[in-house]
């Protein structure tokens, strides 16, 4: 075998029960590419000695028999993860050193599966961005490029979509809060799916909007999707909001068989100012899936346009709340103080030196509209909107439809900083195709399906019903397939 | 809704985030270009619609109120940036 690491999940994992591959020689490739790979700044906390030591255990459990599918298998790991005894700072500087003392839910399972950490992956700071700047460690970079400019790889999971588009680990887990995971995974050219919420539990998962936050797998592929997501899942009693439900063989769901399904578009998607090459992608999906069987209808979701105001609304009100926990006091930076200087400032000063532009203009959003007086105004309207949103869904999947199909993302990747100039609201656009499932609890699969005229990826999204994951991810296989989408970056780095 | 910038100021003491009295202006045009965005929300009618709770309709677990682990004082403390005698240790708060 050549390159190792290039393998999707399913062939390694493949390879790894045959006996033809090691699951050291294996994590030995993966830490080549890793560090070959510092110019992606997807890794920001290389954890080699821990992958090889898992790395053996997992040949050991190989050998024995009856392993689990993620045993062996080499992953990045998002740094909103808490990984124990491995720095986990949500890529902010208040975070600095910070050493958890338990392990994340999700990390644990996969561990608990046999999986290895390579390390933990660059993102935007507390997973609030599009673009991966606003990250403490500077920005991950997309393996994609057409000209001599460095491109975005998307964000919040920057580092992840980064790391598995450029084989820097076999696959890797992102969050997804308004979509962080779908977006980047539609500008790198890879496979991303958010669960239903309460699918997987957040539990050990540094929180930015509880109620919209859910973490996923970012895989080469729909089947390495279904094959980690099921290894994510399952309840938790230590995440109340975890669903109490079985999970299903996602893998054992991809038949490939759609016919007679019904495939809805969103008329409300068909954005004044989509881009013609979004577009006729778009209408490319919808004509595979019809070629696959499908019958293809218009649907109506008419809040479409209010999702972006309610999310942030509704995101940075829990941030503030659930970022007040940042006070230099219990972990974390806590600021130099001056004479005399008491409690408040230590708390105004180590918060300021410690949040960076983005994750402050937040927090103070949030703490505005949830202050007296502008409490309704704000914070509850757009909670009403929101149950419309999720309304919108309801009634559409009531109407018989089965899947959604949608744009990933309004445009490909972008230039890093060229998004500098430009006020916070365009950098939030980015989230239009995505941001309503998030308010709506439901599952989202980003697939790449084509390039553009300059040879960037570009991505479609796929809408499922609640818990329906595998059915999901049946369209997304079918829509992979009909695609075959196989191009990869060419290496620059 | 435009913010001033005594109003920025507020926002930034009640968010306990120290702002440079010579960036308010800038931060309270920042903040108003935002809750411009959000003003589209008014434009919704959403009379008699109850503001969403809950992601899924579910009751939320509730659980014994039983200690679930303990004897973990150090491992609390690990990550402190001022330990001291067992305690977290913070500048004077009583005069």
């Amino acid at each position: 075998m050549s390159n190792a690491n290039e393998l999707t999940l399913s062939d390694a994992r493949d390879a790894l029960r045959k006996g033809d591959l090691s699951a050291t020689d294996l994590t030995m490739a993966c830490l080549t590419a890793m560090d070959a790979g510092d110019a992606l700044g997807a890794y920001v906390h290389k954890t080699p000695d821990m992958a090889l030591e898992q790395a053996r255990a997992a040949d050991a459990r190989l050998k024995a028999g009856g392993a689990p599918d993620l045993c062996g298998i080499p992953l990045g790991i998002k740094d909103l993860f808490c990984t124990k005894g491995v720095a986990s700072q949500a890529a902010s500087n208040i975070l600095e050193g910070f050493k958890p003392e338990y392990e994340s839910t999700v990390t644990s399972k996969l561990f608990g599966d046999g999986a290895v950490m390579l390390g933990k992956l660059n993102m935007d700071e507390f997973a609030m961005g599009s673009s991966n700047e606003s990250s403490c460690y500077g920005p991950a970079v997309n393996p994609w490029r057409v000209d001599d400019r460095e491109l975005t790889p998307g964000g919040s999971s920057g580092g992840s979509a980064s790391a598995v588009a450029g084989d820097l680990c076999i696959a890797a887990t992102g969050t997804d809060t308004g979509g962080s995971i779908r977006q980047p995974a539609a500008f790198c050219g890879i496979v991303g799916i958010k669960p239903t919420y309460g699918r997987v539990s957040r539990w050990g998962i540094i929180a930015y909007a509880s109620s919209l936050d859910q973490a996923g797998p970012m895989t080469k592929s729909v089947r390495d999707a279904a094959i980690m997501l099921k290894s994510m899942a399952g309840h938790d009693p230590k995440d109340s909001t975890s669903a109490e439900l079985a999970v299903p063989d996602f893998e054992a769901a991809l038949t490939g068989d759609i016919r007679g399904k019904k495939i809805g578009l969103p008329r409300e998607y068909r954005l004044p100012g989509l881009r013609p090459e979004i577009q006729k992608i778009w209408d490319k999906g919808a004509e595979m899936l019809r070629d696959a069987g499908a019958e293809i209808v218009d649907v109506s979701l008419p809040h479409t346009k209010y999702a972006l105001p309610a999310y942030y609304v509704i995101a940075p009100a829990e941030a503030s709340s659930n970022l007040a926990r940042y006070d230099g006091v219990r972990y974390g930076h806590r600021a130099k103080l001056a004479a005399g200087d008491g409690i408040t400032e230590m708390y105004e000063k180590s918060r300021a030196e410690g949040f960076g532009a983005e994750v402050q203009r937040r927090i103070m959003i949030g703490t505005y509209v949830l202050s007296a007086g502008f409490y309704d105004a704000y914070y509850n309207r757009a909670r009403k909107v929101r149950a419309l949103i999720k309304r919108d869904f309801e009634l559409a999947f009531a109407d018989g439809v089965d899947a959604i199909l949608t744009p990933a993302t309004p445009t490909p990747a972008f230039g890093l900083g060229e998004m500098h100039s430009a006020n916070p609201v365009e950098m939030y656009l980015n989230d239009v195709f995505t941001v309503t499932l998030n308010l709506a609890g439901l599952p989202g699969v980003s697939v790449p399906v084509g390039l553009d005229a300059d040879g960037l990826p570009l991505g479609l999204q796929l809408i499922g019903r609640p818990w329906a994951e595998g059915d999901l991810l049946n369209h997304a296989h079918v829509l992979e397939r009909a695609a075959g989408f196989v191009s990869k970056p060419s290496k620059w780095w | 809704m435009s913010i001033d910038v005594e109003t920025a100021r507020r926002v930034a003491k009640l968010a306990r985030i120290q702002v440079d009295e010579g960036d308010l202006p800038a931060l309270a045009g920042e903040l108003s270009n935002i809750l411009g965005f959000m003003e589209q929300l008014n434009e919704v009618n959403v009379d008699g619609i109850e503001p969403m709770t809950s992601v899924t309709p579910m009751r939320l677990k509730r659980r014994a109120d039983v200690v679930t682990d303990g004897n973990i004082q150090d491992l609390v403390l690990k990550n402190a940036p001022d330990a001291r005698e067992g305690f977290f240790a913070v500048p004077k708060v009583v005069e």
